[in-house]
């Protein structure tokens, strides 16, 4: 076996296509391992941990790690252009630039998710050329974020982020979505898996969403004051599809809280707020949007008593929770406190511990996935599981860990086989419980999903809510000993 | 093209896609028109230098 790095000189190309391209690679017959990745620091710390020799690259160049016998890595290595090409071969090339591209066809709304630090110059290009924004980049800074939304404002546009995960707009679905049906329920939140398990949810009790506008997760922090929420809830209100409109957030600043109840307070539909991380939950806003529109709440959605869990070791008493929904993490711990357990987390609601060392659970941990930490440089854990793999192995080390709570999200963009991922991990002796946001149109199929897990021995639920409140049950008994 | 929201989520909107192709081919694969951006970072990556010849430019 051998192994080569090839560096391409301030080539760009996403890291979604770059993850398809090693895929690609290691499927190659002789091929046992692939990686094209950006030369970030993080990106050559993964490649020299997998053994690879890091030549000097940084952070606009291309580094291709190629690993297998000789014969396929020389030849994957000798036809790397053809392997990095991206659209249609023998298309004409794509615009380099906005500009370029407006000349070719006018266009109502610019999806951005370019780095971070160029995305503030691409999503102010686009609102200049009255176009709207969904701006999946993160981390852009508030300042950039204000100032965008303002004159996104003033200019009669809307900006759905930074950071925006999801939106259902006119039937299209950007960034992860799920096979939803269009409905009579509107939807904006500043939650990204939040919105796609409400929008599933809604799908499975047999209704639908109208349109689903994604804010970015600090839209209604005080800096911003809820400028794409407020532009949402008119754009909905003045909806015809929308019947009753849904907003989706964490607990807003005293100063959005304000301005948000004074808007609701004259809006023309009715309303169902949720504010996650006090008493409510997703499944709680969805039963209450579904009455709005005449559609009695299906059994799956109301709170259930499932038989406990026995035969866990007494040494056994935490319970670990790895999250791939940044929101799902959230609302677990929302439950967990509510019934004065206390939970460390890397994104720790209100009043929990904060995980010092990401990278080491303590007691009942849960941890968000997709937080920076996790995915710089990475995948996010919704695209690629890899990270959560490493992480629950290390998990399944500890004798002191009892009960695991898993989310898997389908849909477009989320891994091909998220459950797949961990199967072969799941123990038995250890309680496993997991939750599957998606819907019996995404390609992962959701049955055969659900079917694993089953099959594995795990507890399934159909919302990440009940899951948590069945982990909470255990964790409870836990507490109290045998 | 400006349209507001509102007009927005009842028409046909299109779209140009800036950074992951995945999100154009989505779009496209559900029958919406996408205008692909081959985006690749400004003044050699350096962001502050973008922005100063956005400025003088």
């Amino acid at each position: 076996m051998i192994r080569k790095t090839v560096v391409r000189r301030n080539r760009y190309l996403d890291s979604v296509f770059l993850m398809q391209v090693a895929r690609r690679m290691s499927e190659r017959p002789g091929i046992e391992d692939a990686s094209a990745l950006l030369g970030t620091d993080a990106n050559r710390a993964v490649l020299a941990g997998l053994g690879f020799e890091v030549l000097d690259a940084g952070p606009n160049d291309l580094v291709v790690a190629l690993a297998g016998e000789a014969a396929a890595v020389d030849a994957v290595a000798t036809d790397l252009e053809a392997w990095l090409a991206p659209g249609v071969p023998g298309a004409a090339p794509d615009p380099r630039s906005l500009e370029e591209a407006l000349r070719t066809r006018a266009a109502d709304l610019a999806v951005i998710s370019v780095p971070g630090a160029h995305a503030a110059r691409e999503a102010r290009a686009a609102l200049r050329a009255g176009l709207h924004v969904f701006l999946f980049s993160s981390n852009v800074s508030l300042e950039d974020e204000v100032s965008l939304k303002l004159e996104a404002r003033d200019r009669g546009l809307i900006v759905m982020g930074p950071d925006c995960g999801t939106a259902y707009l006119a039937g299209a679905g950007l960034g992860f979505t799920n096979a939803i049906r269009r409905g009579p329920i509107g939807l904006v939140g500043s939650t990204g898996t939040g919105m796609q398990e409400f929008a599933c949810l809604v799908h499975l009790a047999g209704s639908g969403i109208s349109n689903g506008i994604g804010t970015g997760g600090r839209d209604l922090s005080d800096a911003v004051a809820g400028l794409s929420t407020l532009a949402g809830i008119d754009a909905l209100e003045a909806d015809p599809a929308t019947r009753v409109i849904a907003v989706l957030s964490k607990p807003p600043g005293a100063a959005a809280t304000r301005k948000l109840a004074e808007r609701l307070g004259r809006c023309a539909k009715p309303v169902v707020q949720c504010l996650l991380g006090g008493e409510d939950t997703l499944d709680d806003a969805v039963i209450r949007a579904l009455r709005e529109v005449g559609v009695e709440a299906p059994a799956f959605l109301l709170p259930r008593t499932d038989p406990p869990f026995l035969g866990l070791r007494p040494e056994q008493r935490h319970v670990r929770g790895l999250f791939a929904g940044g929101t799902l993490c959230y609302q677990a711990q929302a439950i967990f406190r509510q019934a004065g357990l206390t939970v460390h987390s890397n994104a720790p609601l209100h009043g929990m511990e904060t995980l010092e060392d990401p990278d080491r659970s303590l007691g009942n941990t849960f941890l968000d996935m997709g937080a920076e930490y996790f995915v710089e440089g990475r995948p996010h854990p919704m695209i690629d599981g890899t990270q959560r793999r490493r992480r629950l192995e290390k998990e399944l080390r500890d004798p002191s860990v009892g009960v695991l709570l898993l989310d898997f999200i389908l849909g477009t963009l989320s891994s091909p086989d998220p459950v797949g991922e961990v199967l072969d991990l799941l123990p038995g002796g250890l309680c496993v419980a997991a939750s599957v946001c998606g819907t019996e149109g995404d390609t992962q199929g959701l049955e055969s999903q659900v079917r694993a897990l089953k099959e594995a021995g795990v507890r399934v639920f159909p919302t990440a809510a009940q899951a948590a409140r069945f982990c909470r049950d255990v964790a409870l008994t836990l507490q109290e000993g045998p | 093209m400006k349209a507001v929201l509102g007009e927005l989520l009842q028409g046909r909107p299109v779209f140009v896609n800036i950074g992951v192709r995945a999100f154009g081919d989505t779009l496209r694969q559900a029958g919406f028109e996408v205008v692909q951006v081959d985006w690749a970072p400004p003044a050699g990556g350096d962001p502050r230098l973008a922005a100063l010849l956005d400025e003088l430019l």
